[in-house]
């Protein structure tokens, strides 16, 4: 079985994507046009089955940052045990990328927690909504620029009191 | 009452009622988080709070008197929790066990609740993380004598009640532009108007 940079540079050309190492760890930072594609022949070709995770990074204020946000899809391969992770560029506004859910069932709620913490839109996902705030919550909490401790939603509720009940 | 009887008899009639309240408040265990484990300890054969009237953790606050809310209550969680609490008919206590029912505990974040008593109205509260079981059954023996010493047996103590009874809410602990125009109401509490 082909390693993964063996096949992405097969299938697109040499050194398309950029690849980054830290001792066990690997990753490929994907345009999202392209990730569809990738993902396709990663799942395909280098047996990469299982996707573990979807999460994104918020770079506001890094230094030497260039994208607002990456999108980090971790893929596993149980076969290996070899895990591979692959990261989306996204901007504001209106960040958004292809969802996996076509591919990885299990995508499904992991991208709806990510567009929950984050705002990052998945296309074409079957049922993009909020999964651990609550629905009308109006705010994106793992951003930047929301802070810790909320902006009062968490105490916005009607008191009962003792005589009332 | 609806017949007017003479205090001396209404006193005593208070203290009847009284002590068979004290005596047998079932939990209704609103246990969301670790808290949970140990009120399931107190419960159980070694610590047993049977022992002091608490026999049935019955789950429908229907037939409850006291609830005990054991863990973490995140703000999804309020219009449960406060659903519950007035589902509960009177006379009715509530217990608020451990650090995160009380104040937040450790995790002041944009979803746990600083403290249930800003919502629901508390008679004990208990600190520890989590509290030990004798914690507990200290503050359900609190309780006891709470209810010995100011219950009636119409429940009249409660309908002066009517006041907030919860922290001061610390407005200044938020910048200007994070604080919410517009105060929430039951139903639409987490939608940001303005």
């Amino acid at each position: 079985m082909p390693t993964f940079a063996e096949a992405l540079n097969k299938q697109f050309g040499e050194g398309k994507f950029p690849t980054q190492k830290f001792r066990d760890n690997n990753r490929v930072i994907v345009p999202a046009e392209h990730l569809l594609e990738v993902m396709g022949v990663l799942k395909s070709v280098c047996g990469f089955d299982m996707l573990s995770d979807v999460t994104a990074v918020d770079y506001l204020n890094y230094p030497g940052a260039v994208d607002r946000y990456h999108v980090v899809y971790v893929l596993t391969n149980t076969g290996t045990a070899e895990r591979l992770i692959v990261k989306v560029p996204v901007n504001d506004p209106d960040p958004a990328v292809p969802s996996l859910t076509g591919m990885w069932i299990g995508a499904d709620w992991i991208e709806r927690e990510c567009y929950d913490m984050f705002g990052i839109v998945f296309e074409n996902h079957p049922d993009l909504r909020r999964i651990l705030m609550p629905e009308g919550f109006a705010s994106y909490p793992l951003r930047k620029d929301y802070p810790l401790r909320g902006r009062g939603e968490r105490h916005n509720f009607e008191t009962v009191l003792r005589s009332d009940s | 009452m609806a017949v007017t009887f003479p205090d001396f008899i209404v006193t005593k009639l208070d203290w009847i009622a009284n002590q068979a309240r004290a005596n047998s408040l079932w939990p209704m265990p609103f246990a969301t988080a670790c808290c949970g484990i140990e009120l399931m300890a107190t419960a159980s054969s070694r610590y047993d709070i049977a022992r002091f009237g608490s026999e049935a953790m019955r789950f429908s606050p229907r037939q409850c008197d006291v609830m005990i809310v054991a863990g973490r209550v995140v703000m999804k969680m309020v219009p449960v929790m406060q659903r519950i609490w007035l589902q509960m008919p009177e006379p009715k206590w509530c217990i608020s066990m451990g650090a995160c029912a009380s104040s937040g505990g450790v995790f002041d974040t944009y979803a746990v609740v600083q403290g249930i008593d800003r919502f629901i109205p508390v008679d004990v509260y208990v600190p520890g993380c989590p509290p030990r079981p004798e914690q507990l059954i200290r503050a359900v023996l609190d309780l006891q004598d709470k209810v010995k010493a100011t219950g009636t047996i119409d429940g009249r103590e409660f309908a002066k009640r009517n006041t907030y009874e919860g922290p001061t809410p610390m407005a200044r602990e938020l910048d200007p532009e994070d604080r919410i125009l517009v105060p929430g109401d039951f139903t639409t509490a987490t939608r940001l108007r303005g």
